[in-house]
C-alpha cells in the first residue's frame, strides 16, 4: 500500500516583498524507487510552481541539491523515500547565502574559498607542450583523487559547529582541499605556506573536533583522518623549528 | 538597465568554456564566463569514463598514434565529420593531456609489470613496460583499435573540471554563476554580448563582449529520458537559433548511450564494458556477440544500442513497471576492481537502485546522451553567420563527430577544442574592435524586458508550461528515438508545429519573482520546441542511415546523396519550420568514405569517389 508523505518545506522569497520566512505543507503519494528529486520536481509542476531548489546532475555527481533533510544536511538526489518516515522537514542549507525556499549561494563562498587557500598547484614551471608529462606513482594519484572527491556540496560546512559559530572558519571541505595539494608534489608550497593557510583558528585549530563533517559527507571522504592528520602536521611544523632534532616529526597526510 | 563589460563572455562554465575562458585569460584579456550552476556543477562533471588521446604509454595502447586515433574517430563518425577538425583534435589531444596533468589532474599512471585486464568479461594479462612506469595510462572504450582512454579512476570529468575551474581562478577568470544568458545582442552581422538573467535576484543585465562563446553543453533534455543534467536543455543553441543568422549543424545527430539505469536514466559508464561487462537479456544470456561477433559489446555506440533495441524488440527484454530493459553484469570484475576503478558505479547503484553490483546485475537501456549536433563553426570555432561568436564544446557542431562521437571522445573534445578555439578567439581578440551599438543592445533588453512581462500577466494566453514540455518529449521520442521512420517523423512534425503555437500561448501560474524556474523555463520553452522540431524536420529530411541517425525505412548509408551536414536555420522568429541547407561533410579526404568494420549495413557509394588527400591538404 502505497504512503501518503507529508513534506513541511521551509518557503521564503527574499526578491518578494510580501513574502515572509514560513513552512508550507504539501502531500504527495509515494512511488516506487522514489527520491527527493522526484517529489520536489512533482511538487512544482503539480502543486506549486514557485517552489525554489536546486538540482543538476541528479545522480550524486555534481553536488548542487544540499539540503536538510529532517535535520541532517544531504544530498536530495540520492535521498529515497522509503529510508524517510511519512513526515519530511525540508530546510535550505545554513551558513550560504539564501537563494528562495531551498535555494542557497553556494558558488561565492566557495569562490571566495580558493582564493583564501589558493586552491591551484602553486609553482614556478612552465608548460611544456614538447615535453612528456612529468611521471607520478599510480598510488600517489590514487590518494590524491581520494581528497580531490570533495563535489562542495557544502553540507560539511553546514553541519560543522565552528562554521555555525564563526564566519570566517575554513570549513572542512577547505582544510580538506589544502591536505589535497600538500600530497600533491606539482604543488611547490612550502610547510610554512601551507602553515600561513591553514595552521590558524580560522583554519584547523578552529576544529572542534566534533567530526559532523565525516558524518554528512556524500562522498564518504575521509575527514576525520585528513582533519587529524593536519592539525598534528601543523603542530608540528609549528614546533618543529625550536624542538631537539630527535623529538621532531613529518607527519604524513 | 545594469551594462557589464569585458573582452571575453564564455556563456558556460563546464569543460569547453573554461578551457577558452583560461587561454584568453593567460593572454592578459579579461574574461567573464556565465554559468547556470556553480561552474564545477557543470556537467562535465559528471563524465566518468575518460578522454581519448594517443599517448600510447599502456600496454594495450602500444603503437597508438594520432593517425590510428584518426581513423577510429571518422569510422565512428560514419564518415560524418569533417576530417580537417577531426585531425586538429588527434595531433592536439596528447599535448592537451599532459598540459591538464601539469595544471594537477591526478591521471591514472602506468603500473610496471604483468597486470589483470578484462576483454569480454575475461581476464587476460598484459606486460606493462618498466620504462613506462608513471606516465599516464589508458583503458579500453568502444570503437577503438587501442586503449587509448585516459582516466582518473571514474570521476575523470570531476576531476579534470576541478583542476581546470582551480586553473580558472588562479588566472582570475570571474565566473558568475547563477546566471543564464536568454538572448545574444546582435545586430545580424556582429555579436555584441548577451542578456541575462541573474538566477538568484531575477534581475536582467547586459553583458558587453568582444567575443562571445556558446560553451553551453548539449540539448539532450528535450527529451524525456536523457542522461543528462537538468541543465542540460540546450539554452546556448537557443540563442543561436534565435538570432535568425547561425546555423544549427546536424540537429538530428543524436546519440543515445547504452547504458542509461532503469528508472532514473542516470548513466552508467562505457567503462564497465570496456574493462569487460557484458550486456544478458532476460534469460541471462549474452546476446551482443551474436551480432557484432568481433567486437560485441565494444562495438560504437549508436550500433549498441540498436542491437539492445533490436533485441528487445523481439521481445527478450526484461519486463519492468518503467518498460523493458536489458541487463549490464559487471560482478565477474570482483570485488576490488569494482570498488576502485568503477567505484562511481558502484555508488549510483547503490544509491539510486538500491543494487549493489558486486554481487547484482543493473537495469540499462539505451537512453538519450549526446548531442553531435550545435552551433555550426568553422574549424577555428568562430560561428557562421555572426562576427565574433565562437563555441565549442558538446554545445558546438565542430565537427568532429559526424553521426556517432565515440566515447572518451566528446570529454576529451571540450579541453582539446578548448585549447584550439581558445588560440583562435585570442587572436581575435587581439586583431579586432567592436563597435558596441547601442540601439542594439537597448532593442535586445527591452524585447527580452517585455517577454518576461507578457510571461507574469498571461497577456499572450495561459498555456501551462510544464504541460508543453510534456507534449514536446512525448513527440520527440516517438519520431526522433534509436529507430526512425518517414510516417513516424511526419507526425511528429506535424504535432510540434502544434506545440510551438501552445508554446507561444505559454502564461505563469507563479507570480515570476526572482529565481523563479517556472519563469526560467518559460523564457525557454519555445526554443526548446523549435530544437526538438530542427532534430524531427531534419531526421524527417535524411532520406539514410548514417551512425546514430537510423531510418527504418532507408537502412543504406547514401554517400551519393547524403554525405553531408544539415545546417538548419530558423529565419524568422514567427516561422513554423526551420530552413534547412546542406554544405558537404568534409572537404578534406584523409580517409575516403568506406567500411566501418561493425555496425553492417549496406553503403549507396558516390558517384565519383574523393581520392585520399594528405593530411591537412585541401582535396
Amino acid at each position: 500500500m502505497a504512503r501518503m508523505l507529508k513534506f513541511n518545506i521551509f518557503r521564503y522569497n527574499p526578491q518578494d516583498p510580501t513574502s515572509v520566512p514560513h513552512m508550507q505543507s504539501f502531500t504527495i503519494d509515494e512511488t516506487e524507487s522514489m527520491t527527493l528529486f522526484i517529489v520536489l520536481n512533482r511538487l512544482r509542476e503539480e502543486q506549486d510552481p514557485s517552489l525554489q531548489f536546486d538540482f543538476c546532475c541528479r545522480a550524486g555527481i555534481c553536488g548542487a541539491c544540499g539540503m536538510v533533510v529532517n535535520g541532517r544536511p544531504g544530498l536530495a538526489c540520492h535521498t529515497k523515500t522509503k529510508d524517510l518516515p511519512e513526515e519530511v522537514t525540508l530546510m535550505p542549507l545554513p551558513v550560504f547565502k539564501l537563494v528562495g525556499d531551498l535555494s542557497v549561494d553556494t558558488g561565492t563562498w566557495f569562490r571566495g574559498m580558493y582564493q583564501r587557500v589558493k586552491s591551484w598547484c602553486e609553482t614556478k614551471k612552465v608548460f611544456d607542450p614538447s615535453a612528456p608529462e612529468e611521471r607520478m606513482d599510480n598510488a600517489l594519484a590514487e590518494k590524491i583523487y581520494e581528497l580531490d572527491r570533495c563535489i562542495e556540496c557544502g553540507c560539511c560546512v553546514a553541519a560543522c559547529g565552528t562554521a555555525l559559530m564563526r564566519e570566517d572558519f575554513l570549513g572542512a571541505t577547505a582544510l580538506n582541499r589544502v591536505a589535497r595539494f600538500m600530497l600533491d608534489p606539482r604543488d611547490e608550497r612550502t610547510e610554512q605556506e601551507y602553515f600561513d593557510i591553514v595552521g590558524t583558528d580560522e583554519g584547523i585549530f578552529g576544529c572542534m573536533g566534533l567530526l559532523a563533517c565525516e558524518d554528512v559527507c556524500p562522498k564518504y571522504l575521509p575527514l576525520q583522518d585528513v582533519l587529524g592528520r593536519l592539525r598534528q602536521r601543523m603542530a608540528f611544523a609549528a614546533v618543529n623549528n625550536i624542538l631537539p632534532s630527535f623529538l621532531r616529526k613529518e607527519v604524513k597526510l | 538597465m545594469q551594462i557589464i563589460q569585458t573582452d571575453l563572455l564564455c556563456i558556460g562554465a563546464g569543460l569547453a568554456g573554461e578551457r577558452v575562458a583560461i587561454e584568453a585569460a593567460e593572454n592578459g584579456f579579461s574574461v567573464i564566463c556565465l554559468s547556470l550552476v556553480p561552474a564545477r556543477r557543470s556537467h562535465s562533471s559528471a563524465a566518468q569514463g575518460g578522454m581519448q588521446a594517443a599517448l600510447g604509454n599502456s600496454a594495450m595502447g602500444e603503437g597508438d598514434s594520432p593517425d590510428v586515433h584518426f581513423a577510429d574517430t571518422v569510422k565512428g563518425s560514419d564518415w560524418g565529420a569533417d576530417q580537417e577538425c577531426a585531425r586538429i583534435f588527434v595531433d592536439t589531444a596528447p599535448i592537451a593531456m599532459r598540459q591538464m596533468a601539469f595544471w594537477g589532474v591526478p591521471w591514472n599512471r602506468v603500473v610496471p609489470g604483468e597486470q589483470t585486464y578484462y576483454k569480454g568479461g575475461k581476464p587476460f594479462t598484459a606486460y606493462e613496460k618498466p620504462e613506462n612506469e608513471g606516465l599516464i595510462h589508458s583503458r579500453s572504450f568502444g570503437g577503438t583499435a587501442k586503449w587509448r582512454t585516459c582516466y582518473t579512476s571514474d570521476g575523470t570529468g570531476h576531476a579534470v573540471l576541478y583542476t581546470l575551474d582551480n586553473r580558472a581562478a588562479q588566472m582570475g577568470v570571474q565566473v558568475h554563476d547563477k546566471t543564464e544568458a536568454i538572448a545574444l545582442i546582435h545586430d545580424g552581422e556582429t555579436c555584441m554580448g548577451a542578456i541575462v538573467r541573474d538566477l538568484k535576484t531575477g534581475e536582467l543585465r547586459a553583458y558587453l563582449s568582444r567575443a562571445t562563446l556558446i560553451a553551453t553543453g548539449g540539448y539532450g533534455r528535450i527529451y524525456r529520458e536523457s542522461t543528462n543534467a537538468v541543465i542540460c536543455d540546450g539554452g546556448g543553441m537557443i540563442a543561436a537559433l534565435d538570432t535568425g543568422v547561425v546555423p544549427f549543424g546536424n540537429p538530428e545527430a543524436i546519440q543515445f548511450h547504452p547504458t542509461g539505469i532503469v528508472p532514473t536514466d542516470i548513466l552508467v559508464t562505457e567503462g564497465c564494458r570496456g574493462d569487460g561487462g557484458t550486456l544478458l537479456d532476460v534469460n541471462q544470456y549474452r546476446f551482443m556477440p551474436d551480432y557484432e561477433p568481433e567486437k560485441a559489446e565494444l562495438a560504437s555506440r549508436d550500433v549498441v544500442s540498436r542491437r539492445m533495441t533490436e533485441h528487445m524488440r523481439k521481445g527478450l527484454g526484461v519486463k519492468s513497471p518503467y518498460g523493458d530493459h536489458l541487463w549490464l553484469d559487471i560482478r565477474h570484475l570482483g570485488e576490488k576492481h569494482i570498488t576502485t576503478k568503477l567505484r562511481e558505479v558502484q555508488e549510483i547503484c547503490e544509491s539510486f537502485l538500491g543494487v549493489d553490483p558486486v554481487h547484482q546485475l543493473i537495469p540499462v537501456r539505451p537512453t538519450q546522451h549526446y548531442s553531435m549536433g550545435g552551433v555550426r563553426t568553422n574549424k577555428d570555432g568562430a560561428a557562421y553567420g555572426l562576427k565574433g561568436l565562437f563555441s565549442a564544446g558538446e554545445a558546438a557542431c565542430w565537427d568532429m563527430h559526424g553521426f556517432n562521437r565515440l566515447g572518451g571522445n566528446s570529454l576529451a573534445e571540450t579541453i582539446v577544442a578548448g585549447m584550439w578555439v581558445g588560440g583562435k578567439v585570442v587572436e581575435f581578440l587581439a586583431g579586432n574592435d567592436t563597435t558596441f551599438n547601442t540601439a542594439a543592445v537597448r532593442e535586445a533588453y527591452e524585447k527580452q524586458a517585455a517577454r518576461i512581462n507578457a510571461l507574469i500577466k498571461g497577456s499572450n494566453g495561459n498555456e501551462n508550461v510544464y504541460a508543453v514540455r510534456n507534449a514536446m518529449f512525448d513527440t520527440i521520442m516517438k519520431g526522433a528515438g534509436i529507430f526512425r521512420n518517414g510516417t513516424d517523423l511526419t507526425e511528429s512534425v506535424t504535432k510540434l508545429q502544434e506545440i510551438l503555437q501552445r508554446a507561444r500561448k505559454v502564461g505563469l501560474r507563479s507570480n515570476g519573482l526572482g529565481a523563479n524556474a517556472e519563469l526560467g523555463l518559460a523564457l525557454k520553452i519555445e526554443g526548446m520546441v523549435k530544437l526538438a522540431q530542427c532534430v524531427c524536420y531534419a531526421a524527417l529530411q535524411r532520406t539514410e542511415s548514417r551512425g546514430a541517425h537510423t531510418r527504418e525505412d532507408f537502412p543504406e548509408r547514401n554517400d551519393r546523396d547524403w554525405l553531408n551536414r544539415t545546417l538548419a536555420t530558423w529565419v524568422n522568429a514567427s516561422d513554423d519550420l526551420p530552413t534547412l541547407n546542406y554544405e558537404p561533410a568534409t572537404t578534406v579526404f584523409e580517409i575516403p568514405p568506406g567500411e566501418r568494420g561493425y555496425g553492417g549495413g549496406k553503403i549507396i557509394p558516390m558517384d565519383n569517389p574523393p581520392q585520399a588527400t594528405p593530411a591537412g591538404k585541401k582535396a
